[in-house]
């Protein structure tokens, strides 16, 4: 598995935000996302009740979860391919490398897939003798770079092209190393070229799956440049890597599903290719792989369902929630630790890891509400996030001055005339220690506010509870 | 216990339950049967005439470039001044597909036409499409014997014919008629030239794909 650094949110957060390479690279994501989304948003008027459908078709299929997988197993096999349970990314490595080990695969190409970051399945095939090659342009440079990608749908958002030359300059030795690399085009034709001949030569192609179609066993995945097609088209044996929460029911199910994924990830109409794959290559083809398997991964998501995290189960991957969030936004990728970032991880992660390992992650959030706002398969990621620091809370993990804030809190939440009596208390000196200038440039015991921005003097007429009960006929709600 | 067992038996004690009875399997294979669809956008509630309008105004929203024929006989003439204006070689490889035997190459001696798969090293890939669809200007591709799947990637320059009675509205309606046969081993929607934004998020065309790609659109009706 990938290796877990959640623990160190706090810290990896800081050195995020004195990043300065990182910074402008956020700030060059900013608006691009969300101004492409709304716009894509905007040319379809029946987005939200696209939305709406998509939500109900993954709720009907994960109630029947179990009988749509034995029915995606059964067409699999039918059309001559293979489905393959795995519970643990071990069972899933030891899958992998045993189907390459029959091939004899010296290497393998690899279309970009989360699930093989979530296996660790680069690391593994290197210490098996097999060179693994990301396809995918992004991955392609974070793999030369040797990290992990920071962003479910564009891995290396936080690398800036003079960082990806300088990585080419170092990896590919058999060039000029004093030529041109200026320019993005530039580096794409570099690009471009060392990994035709590699797909060209590659003895197995995994993938991932951004669906899985139970009426005809088929594999579906998105992309715009068309690595995932090349990585599982030439080679020997083309292996899907997928979790099991990817299946939906019919071709229908998932045109409807498609209608929401591009334009809530990169605001497009449509992704350049979307390829649906059912099977190995038929006696009469001119092309495709011998042989065709799937690997269908738990890691725990079966456990997911029953409780209140089983809606984390809808989510398509599109990384809305992560380019609307101001914490993403700020932070970006690497500091959350682990495979996926962002509100979707915060929430995704605890459940696969455990609440311990996966440590701060659900209190990376303002609770602003965009994630959920944005979400194409309308998942209340806030309201997980609350279970989850619940959760954290119960299990006596987090820093022991936010347990004993949170049982003082509690306390007083507790004894309302108690809490009303301080607060006013509160409030008066407050109000008379700060009416001249109307803020606090310094405040004791809010340190952690006041260094950062003033903290605003109470306005004369007492409290919001003290005017609530003083206007006439003011309507509370029944006792 | 298979790992195959145990997933199973999660999932149904998650679930609060055990496998399902015969009669809740029914009705899923009712409800696959009936290929139920979903809102569809209603800017394909259109006519013939008004879907290939759509479908050629979202292909080049998409950056594809078309040009309308009216009969396969257009098709070498359009096809010789495509490549002449992109400065691309005049040597084309040709899917082994029956419907393009109708296009008469003869017309226009200087194309090297070569039918059959390519090895990598063609420039310039032509193939028809198994259908268009309007609502977002996309080709589908299947893949068989007459279209190896390859030839919709290694080239660098892709020019597609379509007839016009093959553009459908939706997504859905192209399903139905894919499903009049066997599914292939590979469908492929294509919306546009290969393309990346994986450098500091600008667009290029040609990330491993077609850096371009031109329709050939033949009025047949």
């Amino acid at each position: 598995m990938q290796e877990v650094k959640t623990g160190r949110f706090i810290d990896n957060a800081r050195a995020a935000l004195d990043d300065g390479n990182l910074q402008v690279a956020l700030t060059k994501m900013k608006t691009g996302f969300v101004d492409r989304r709304s716009e894509a948003r905007a040319r379809l008027p029946e987005f939200d009740q696209i939305r709406d459908q998509a939500r109900d078709i993954k709720n009907h299929t994960l109630e029947n979860l179990d009988y749509y997988l034995e029915r995606f197993e059964r067409k699999v096999t039918e059309q001559g391919g293979h489905v393959h349970w795995c519970s643990t990314p071990e069972d899933a490595r030891q899958t992998i490398l045993a189907i390459c080990r029959r091939l004899d695969a010296k290497t393998v190409t690899k279309g970009k897939t989360m699930i093989a970051e979530e296996i660790g399945l680069n690391d593994f095939f290197e210490e098996n003798d097999i060179e693994p090659i990301e396809t995918d342009l992004g991955e392609y440079i974070i793999q030369l770079r040797k990290e992990p990608p920071s962003h479910i749908i564009a891995p290396a958002i936080h690398v800036l092209k003079h960082e990806v030359a300088e990585a080419f300059v170092e990896k590919h030795t058999e060039r000029d190393p004093n030529r041109s690399l200026e320019e993005p085009r530039e580096l794409l034709d570099e690009a471009r070229e060392e990994l035709r001949q590699k797909f060209l030569d590659a003895d197995v192609g995994v993938t991932g799956a951004n669906f899985l179609i139970a009426e005809t066993g088929t594999s579906v995945i998105v992309t715009n440049e068309g690595n995932g097609d090349l990585t599982q088209t030439i080679p020997k044996a083309h292996i899907v890597v997928a979790s099991l929460e990817k299946v939906v029911p019919t071709l229908e199910d998932a045109s409807t599903i498609l209608r929401v994924l591009a334009r809530s990830a990169t605001g497009q109409e449509a992704s350049v290719y979307t390829t649906f794959s059912t099977g190995p290559r038929r006696p009469d083809d001119l092309d495709g792989p011998g042989e065709y398997h799937v690997v269908l991964l738990d890691n725990e998501r079966s456990k997911m369902l029953g409780t209140e995290f089983q809606e984390m189960l809808r989510c398509i991957r599109c990384g809305a929630c992560l380019n609307h969030c101001p914490v993403y936004n700020s932070v970006g990728g690497h500091a959350y630790g682990w495979v996926y970032p962002g509100p979707m991880g915060s929430v995704l992660t605890p459940s696969l890891i455990g609440v311990e390992a996966a440590g701060h992650l659900p209190n990376a959030s303002t609770f602003c509400g965009r994630c959920e706002e944005v979400c194409p398969m309308r998942i209340p990621l806030p309201k997980m996030m609350r279970h989850l620091r619940e959760r954290e809370f119960d299990s006596g993990l987090g820093s022991q001055t936010v347990r004993t804030g949170i049982r003082m809190w509690a306390f007083y939440a507790k004894r309302p005339r108690l809490y009303q009596f301080l607060t006013a208390i509160k409030f008066r000196i407050l109000g008379a220690l700060g009416r001249s200038k109307g803020r606090f440039r310094r405040l004791p015991g809010a340190g952690g506010w006041t260094k950062y921005r003033d903290f605003p003097a109470p306005q004369p007429g007492g409290t919001f509870q003290s005017q609530w009960t003083a206007k006439d006929g003011a309507r509370r709600p029944a006792a | 216990m298979s790992g195959r067992d145990s997933i199973l038996g999660t999932i149904r004690s998650g679930l609060g339950r055990g496998e399902l009875g015969d009669a809740d399997k029914a009705a899923l294979e009712d409800r696959i049967a009936a290929r139920g669809r979903g809102v569809r956008p209603s800017r394909i509630d259109l006519d013939a005439d008004g879907l290939a309008d759509l479908f050629v105004d979202y292909a080049k929203g998409v950056d594809m470039s078309v040009d309308r024929v009216a009969s396969m006989e257009d098709v070498p003439d359009r096809v010789a001044d495509y490549l002449t204006r992109e400065n691309l070689p005049a040597n084309l490889r040709v899917a082994p597909d029956p419907s393009l035997d109708a296009i008469p190459w003869e017309k226009r001696p200087t194309l090297t036409v070569t039918r059959g798969k390519t090895d990598g090293s063609d420039e310039v890939g032509l193939t028809g499409a198994f259908a268009g669809v309007a609502e977002t200007g996309t080709l589908i591709m299947r893949s068989g014997p007459e279209h190896p799947t390859t030839l919709n990637f290694l080239p660098d320059s892709h020019l597609v014919v379509i007839r016009k009675s093959q553009i459908v509205g939706s997504y859905e309606d192209a399903w139905d008629k894919i499903r009049d046969g066997e599914m292939p081993r590979t469908v492929n929607f294509i919306t546009g030239p290969s393309r990346t934004g994986d450098i500091e998020q600008t667009i290029f065309m040609g990330a491993h794909g077609p850096r371009r790609m031109h329709i050939v659109l033949v009025e047949d009706e």
